[in-house]
């Protein structure tokens, strides 16, 4: 029986003050902040979904038991991963936890007077002591003042303390990190990002299907996403001559928003976003649609439009495919788009400069089952042309025809294509703000030094003082002050 | 006009080589020379001997250090931009702000025993560049094209030129570590400041730099908000960019809160040195993400 009283016992509430002082120990959060920098690696070295979905595709077709294993333990997300989450949500509790207090106690401390003057001032830190002349506290007293210390006097001697920028300043900046926290979640909640591809001269509305991808924060809805209207009129693409690396991209937009009636004429380029509201539309890729229009045998129109294309090299080869399936038997055309083309032995075909200075339409044209009812997503830039025959093949320069076996295809022109990303971040100011703050608190940390200095005057003149985290200089100052108050220059 | 400027710098930056290889020599001189002066029986150094070739090795270096200064100034002229856009710039910009951060820290602190080691390293760094690294002078592509380039990667430069500098000071900190250990020091290394000092001063350079390299990150994250949508996304060149950051981090933290001192806080300083290193050897030459442009 006596033992049991001896034991304490851990019931709920002392198993969690324990685990509390555990996780907000200086320790534990050292060790913490090391873990996130180490579990950040996985991530740099292999593919991750959010940036590199392709490339991660490849892995589960190279090695699909390996990559189902990674995939396990989340290889492919690491930042979404539960266990990242873990570690980073573990150490801003600790970081919660152990700032909070702190920064309670140091506005206490720092309205509290510093500690009076030890008796034994000789068993300090940069003592010294000499006969005086008598003035000396109204000397140290004006210099304190000048100096900016916090004092306390009494009876004979002063303590003096400066430096409490440093505690501030430090709490400061882990507050800091608190808000970049902060403001990272509510992004994550209350965010959106879509993708949408548009046609130069065509118009977009912002509603949920006008977006090839589209994303949404936890707590974001469908009714979230602001109604504006955008058209883009003009895009302008400048490339250097000698290397045909892109130099500038320019979009024109015009703008119409919601319950205004006046049309906003805009620019967007790749430095600078466009902003609506707290949306922001981006400037991401840009790409050729060639024009075309399908005729069956009777001559009527079985398809007509631009079909978007997929840049390939750095003079823009772009790849996609022509599919009308309401023909019968159904037709499918792959094809490149060749802006400046040039004759090449290997693939019949290629572009010398971005710009459409010369372009080309290669077709292949094929008939049978394009697959589409087969239930399988297809993308749209391919074909799978497993259940079809080839039955033609040609070059088309802008107003040329070709005639097939039961139809033809004219290639009309081209026209230019936008990817426009919209993006919704209404934490970043918050993580911004968080930023800048937790700089000026690292500054003013770093820079500053807390330091003790006192002064006593009895039969003789005894000064003293303490530097915290060994904080350098004050050796220098102690020599300023000591000949300040023997009246030396 | 362009292409002038693109020759003038490369002039400059082979003269600049040139100067800091006499550097180099004139401080190699003037070590062999304070270890021959002590004999068995004054083992003091004579400093008086060396005092005008470390003068020579010395004001070589600020020669060294304004023709590679006018060598990147050119180059940015040429290109029309901030010469700071592939791996050829990113090390001669680097080696420039590495001489730099060894002359000004010369103002304050007696380091002239650190020269050799500063001298060599610039002479590798451009010699790598030049050999190795080197792309002809072009143009940006639109993404690059932004003030908060210039800001963002010239704070990344200097930061990384300073922890750069900590880091060599930890190493001979652990070196005469050990050295002392065994015993006495010996003679040449004589003249190296005390232990205590090299562990202050690679700390001081680190609590110095570090707010810098805080807002240079700060800085890559606005650029990359306005260019690409997004002001993090993991991309390996940031990842690793944080992972250096929380290394740091973590040192003061061992410095300042735990006490950590001498052998201990100078491995850790060499670990998060390393991780800067790596972003930039390994993330530019081998990886993947948006920030592979370095035209390599
Ligand atoms: C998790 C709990 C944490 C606690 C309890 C904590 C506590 C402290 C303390 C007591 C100091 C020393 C203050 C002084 O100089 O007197 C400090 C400094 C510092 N902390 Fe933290 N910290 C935490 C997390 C972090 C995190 C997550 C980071 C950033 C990655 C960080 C970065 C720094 C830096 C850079 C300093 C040096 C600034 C200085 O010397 O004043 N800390 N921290």
């Amino acid at each position: 029986m006596s033992q049991q009283t001896q034991i304490p016992e851990l019931d709920s509430v002392g198993l969690f003050r324990f685990a509390w002082r555990q996780l907000t120990s200086m320790r534990t959060a050292l060790i913490l902040l090391l873990l996130v920098g180490i579990a950040a690696i996985p991530g740099s070295l292999i593919p991750q979904r959010t940036q590199d979905p392709l490339q991660v595709g490849q892995y589960f077709k190279d090695s699909p038991q390996q990559a189902r294993w990674m995939d396990y333990f989340y290889l492919f997300d690491v930042y979404g991963s539960p266990w990242f989450s873990a570690i980073y949500i573990l150490l801003f509790i600790s970081l919660i936890g152990c700032v909070l207090p702190r920064t309670i106690e140091h506005f206490k401390a720092a309205r509290a007077f510093p500690p009076s003057t030890p008796k034994n001032l000789s068993r300090l830190e940069h003592y010294q002591s000499w006969n005086g002349q008598g003035d000396e506290i109204d000397r140290a007293r004006a210099w304190f003042k000048a100096k900016r210390f916090r004092v306390l006097e009494s009876e004979g001697s002063i303590s003096a303390e400066k430096g409490f920028t440093r505690e501030t300043g430090n709490l400061f900046f882990h507050l800091a990190l608190i808000l970049i926290l902060l403001g990272i979640s509510f992004s994550s909640l209350f965010g959106m990002r879509g993708e949408a591809i548009i046609n130069v001269g065509e118009r977009f509305v912002n509603t949920p299907t006008s977006y090839d991808t589209l994303m949404y924060g936890r707590l974001y809805r469908d009714s979230n996403i602001p109604a504006f209207m955008l058209t883009a009129d003009k895009f302008d693409a400048r490339y250097n001559l000698e290397t045909s690396a892109p130099e500038d991209y320019t979009l024109e937009v015009s703008l119409l928003r919601d319950g205004s009636t006046t049309i906003e004429k805009k620019v967007i380029k790749v430095n600078s976003p466009m902003t609506i509201g707290t949306t922001r539309v981006y400037l991401q890729a840009n790409g050729y649609a060639p024009v075309v229009t399908v005729r069956d045998s009777k001559g009527d129109v079985a398809f007509q439009g631009p079909v978007t294309f997929l840049p390939q090299d750095s003079n823009l080869r772009s790849i996609g495919a022509i599919k009308v399936p309401d023909a019968d038997p159904q037709i499918g055309f792959l094809g490149s788009f060749l802006p400046t083309y040039v004759r090449d032995g290997v693939n019949g075909g290629a572009s010398a400069f971005p710009k459409a200075l010369n372009p080309r339409l290669l077709l292949s044209v094929w008939s049978g089952d394009l697959g589409l009812d087969s239930g399988i997503p297809q993308s749209v830039y391919r074909m799978d042309t497993s259940e079809m025959v080839q039955i033609g093949l040609k070059g088309l320069k802008p107003g040329e025809s070709y005639e097939y076996e039961g139809g033809s295809i004219t290639f009309e022109g081209y026209v230019q294509w936008v990817n426009l990303n919209f993006v919704a971040d209404p934490g970043k100011h918050l993580a911004l703000l968080g930023g800048i703050v937790a700089i000026l608190g690292l500054l003013a940390s770093l820079f500053t030094r807390r330091r003790r200095i006192w002064i006593r005057v009895g039969n003789e003149v005894e000064v003293a003082a303490l530097a915290k985290n060994s904080a350098p200089g004050l050796e220098i100052e102690m020599q300023e002050f000591t000949k300040m108050l023997k009246g030396e220059k | 006009m362009s292409r002038s400027w693109a020759y003038a710098s490369n002039y400059l930056v082979y003269s600049a080589m040139a100067v800091y290889a006499i550097s180099f020599l004139a401080h190699l001189i003037e070590t062999a020379w304070a270890v021959k002066v002590p004999t068995a029986t004054s083992k003091t150094l004579d400093y008086k001997r060396t005092e005008k070739v470390a003068r020579i090795a010395t004001a070589m270096m600020i020669l060294g250090f304004v023709l590679l200064f006018a060598g990147v100034i050119a180059r940015g002229i040429s290109a029309g931009r901030v010469p700071w856009s592939n791996m050829y710039e990113f090390s001669i910009t680097g080696a420039l702000t590495f001489s730099g951060a060894y002359l000004l820290a010369l103002r304050k602190y007696d380091l002239r025993w650190l020269g050799l080691l500063v001298s060599v390293s610039v002479l590798l760094t451009l010699g790598t560049a030049v050999t190795a690294l080197y792309v002809p002078s072009a143009p940006l592509v639109p993404a690059l094209k932004s003030e908060w380039l210039v800001i963002h990667v010239s704070t990344a430069i200097i930061s990384g030129g300073v922890f750069l500098l900590s880091n060599v000071i930890a190493s001979a900190y652990l070196y005469l570590d050990r050295m002392e250990a065994k015993g006495e020091r010996t003679p040449w290394a004589k003249r190296l400041p005390d232990l205590e000092t090299l562990d202050l001063l690679s700390y001081r350079l680190v609590a110095f730099v570090f707010p810098l390299w805080t807002f240079s990150v700060i800085a890559g994250a606005i650029w990359a908000e306005s260019a690409w949508g997004r002001y993090w996304g993991w991309d390996p060149k940031e990842t690793w960019a944080f992972i250096t950051w929380v290394a740091y981090a973590a040192y003061l933290h061992a410095r300042v809160t735990i006490g950590w001192r001498g052998r201990r806080a100078a491995w850790l300083c060499l670990f998060a040195g390393s991780t800067f290193l790596f972003n930039y050897v390994y993330v530019n030459i081998w990886g993947t993400g948006k920030h592979t442009y370095s035209g390599l």
